[in-house]
């Protein structure tokens, strides 16, 4: 039984404790209810997890951006070709600190997924997004990036407008950003789409959102030849925040509320701000070349390799 | 030949000459490689049966169809830069399994013992025509030249090696993207190589990527398309989606010609294409060009 079946099933109980009155029997559905919560809720495998951070009612972009920023401007377009709508990006304050705000943003009913391509961002959006982040670098702004999408669009017109250079671009650009970047996983993070949006001074995670290099049903159907076995996928590819965190590939787990961050949305909209804010004050007492520095510095780091030294081996011969 | 390149020259045959004698080369053992006279083998594109002999003596293009073959890492560096004049850098790493994925490194020994190259990836120093470069070669017949740590380790170090040698970086890429198996690591890659490229680039120094058959995912999102002058090899798939994965998407076949070089010169994405005989000169033109006094 995975975390929505589970789901289905506690929304079924708590629906018939109401429809029940005053009587004997509810007292026992409340505490079986909270055994059920307290028990089964919680156990999260990771293929639960990739389900949250898919969930339709999981909160999205622009229901963060709303609620961190009250004066948020949405800036449209790339100057170049169009506007992405999978893509948002604008200004806005927090708590009175004006941050350039890039996000990529699902739908949450399926006209709006259609409008907003599912979050699968073309090239424009991420030339929308440098665009923004230069203007960020010339007026000294933050950054905020907030990442929420199954992968870059593969399609033709992505293809012809040159997707791979787009984000080629972005990653040489961002590491020469001297402003502080900081990059929330508030959902799916797929693979180089997200990566475009997550060469970040510091990386946020909201604790059931995944960073992967492929879907694990794509992972599923290479190495098995079985998209049907994502959830043995989910399990290997190491992709949730905490297995994240073991790896130091992310800074900070953003805790969620029992059940997922569409149990609670406003919770998670305020962890997530007091997390941003207290990265940002941290990272704000650097200057603009350290700021540039540790960004490299901590990517440069990234990798699980090992080399051994030559001249000993050369010994151990003779 | 310039007075710099003479001296960089003997120093770096000194240097090889030693290590020559230190161990066996790995590579001199594989430029040596006799392929008799009566092997066969059927070219991808038209389908004849040709002279694998007589194929590579024409350039590893085939005699009737024009057919670029992939070359091996190995071949690349024999191809293009002069004789004994390559000095491989960055030997000794080891991949590692960090996902403890069942049979991974007996795939990698595998792939190590068939093609005699450690990772998918080889750098050191070259020369073309006598003018200095660094230049790295991917090879796609190591596990299809997917990048993982080490290879994304190995291409950052080409580019600092060449920010410590003042010279400029040459790269042929041939690769299917990210590697899997590597998961998260093998993304952060991308990043990697991409910061290693800008650093190297706003210091003032040239990067020549040349893309051959086949550049897609990981690598076409990251150091490939990175260059100041961006060459491609006839024919090449070139592209971030794999045709297959974007035919699933849109549920429709992709017309002929899609994500091939010229049609990526078309679109505006590659300075020119080059045919293989011609590659050598060309890679000599710019690097006289953007010869720098010191």
């Amino acid at each position: 039984m995975n975390i929505l079946d589970k789901e289905r099933k506690l929304l079924v109980l708590e629906k018939n404790i109401s429809d029940l009155g005053d009587t004997e029997s509810v007292s026992k559905l409340v505490e079986e209810v909270e055994k059920f919560k307290k028990n089964e809720m919680t156990k999260l495998s990771s293929w639960d997890k990739v389900l949250l951070a898919r969930h339709p009612k999981r909160p999205k972009s622009r229901d963060f951006i709303d609620y961190f920023s009250k004066d948020f401007i949405e800036f449209h377009g790339d100057r170049l070709f169009g506007d992405d709508k999978s893509i948002i990006g604008g200004i806005g304050s927090i708590d009175g600190i004006v941050f350039t705000i890039i996000a990529q943003q699902k739908g949450s009913t399926v006209e709006e997924n259609i409008k907003r391509n599912f979050g699968m961002p073309h090239p424009e959006g991420y030339r929308k997004a440098l665009r923004l982040m230069k203007q960020a670098e010339k007026f000294n702004r933050p950054i905020l990036t907030l990442i929420d999408t199954p992968g870059a669009y593969p399609g033709l017109g992505a293809e012809e407008r040159g997707q791979g250079f787009a984000i080629a671009e972005n990653l040489k650009e961002m590491s020469r950003l001297t402003v502080p970047v900081i990059a929330v996983v508030i959902g799916e993070g797929g693979s180089g789409g997200a990566l475009a949006l997550g060469f970040a001074n510091e990386v946020l995670m909201l604790e059931n959102a995944i960073y992967s290099i492929l879907s694990p049903e794509g992972y599923a159907s290479i190495v098995w030849k079985d998209s049907t076995k994502a959830p043995l996928a989910a399990e290997q590819m190491k992709i949730t925040a905490a297995d994240l965190k073991d790896f130091d590939i992310i800074d900070e787990i953003i805790q969620e509320p029992f059940g997922g961050a569409h149990f609670n949305p406003e919770l998670t909209f305020e962890k997530t701000k007091k997390c941003i804010m207290d990265t940002y004050y941290h990272l704000n007492g650097l200057a603009r070349t350290e700021l540039q520095y540790q960004r490299n510095a901590k990517v440069r780091n990234f990798g699980f390799l090992q080399r051994f030294n030559y001249d000993n081996l050369k010994e151990v011969r003779k | 030949m310039n007075k710099i390149g003479e001296t960089i020259n003997k120093r770096k045959k000194l240097k090889h000459n030693i290590r020559l004698m230190n161990e066996e080369s790995r590579v001199n053992r594989e430029l040596d490689l006799d392929i008799p006279e009566g092997l066969y083998d059927k070219c991808p594109s038209c389908g004849k049966l040709t002279n694998m002999k007589l194929n590579i003596e024409n350039d590893y293009i085939c005699k009737s169809c024009g057919y670029h073959f992939r070359m091996r890492a190995i071949d690349r560096i024999k191809y293009i830069l002069d004789e004994d004049s390559f000095v491989e850098k960055g030997i000794g790493y080891i991949t590692l399994n960090p996902l403890y994925i069942e049979g991974y490194e007996a795939k990698i020994n595998k792939y190590k013992k068939e093609t005699s190259l450690d990772e998918a990836y080889i750098y050191g120093f070259g020369q073309i025509y006598g003018e200095p470069c660094i230049i790295g070669v991917m090879d796609s017949h190591f596990m299809m030249g997917s990048m993982g740590s080490v290879v994304g380790e190995k291409v950052a170090k080409t580019f600092e090696y060449a920010i410590y040698k003042k010279l400029p970086v040459i790269i042929f890429t041939a690769s299917g993207g990210a590697r899997m198996q590597e998961g998260i690591f093998s993304l952060m890659q991308m990043a990697k190589t991409s910061a290693a490229v800008a650093k190297h680039s706003s210091l003032g120094y040239l990067y020549v990527s040349v893309l051959t058959d086949p550049t897609t995912g990981g690598v076409t999102a990251s150091f490939a398309s990175l260059g100041d002058i961006i060459i491609a090899e006839p024919n090449a798939l070139i592209g971030f989606a794999g045709p297959r994965v974007i035919e699933q998407t849109i549920n429709q076949k992709l017309p002929e010609g899609f994500q091939r070089s010229e049609f990526l010169m078309e679109k505006g994405f590659i300075d020119q294409v080059i045919n293989r005989k011609d590659l050598k000169k060309t890679l000599h033109q710019i690097l006289h060009m953007h010869r720098r006094t010191i």
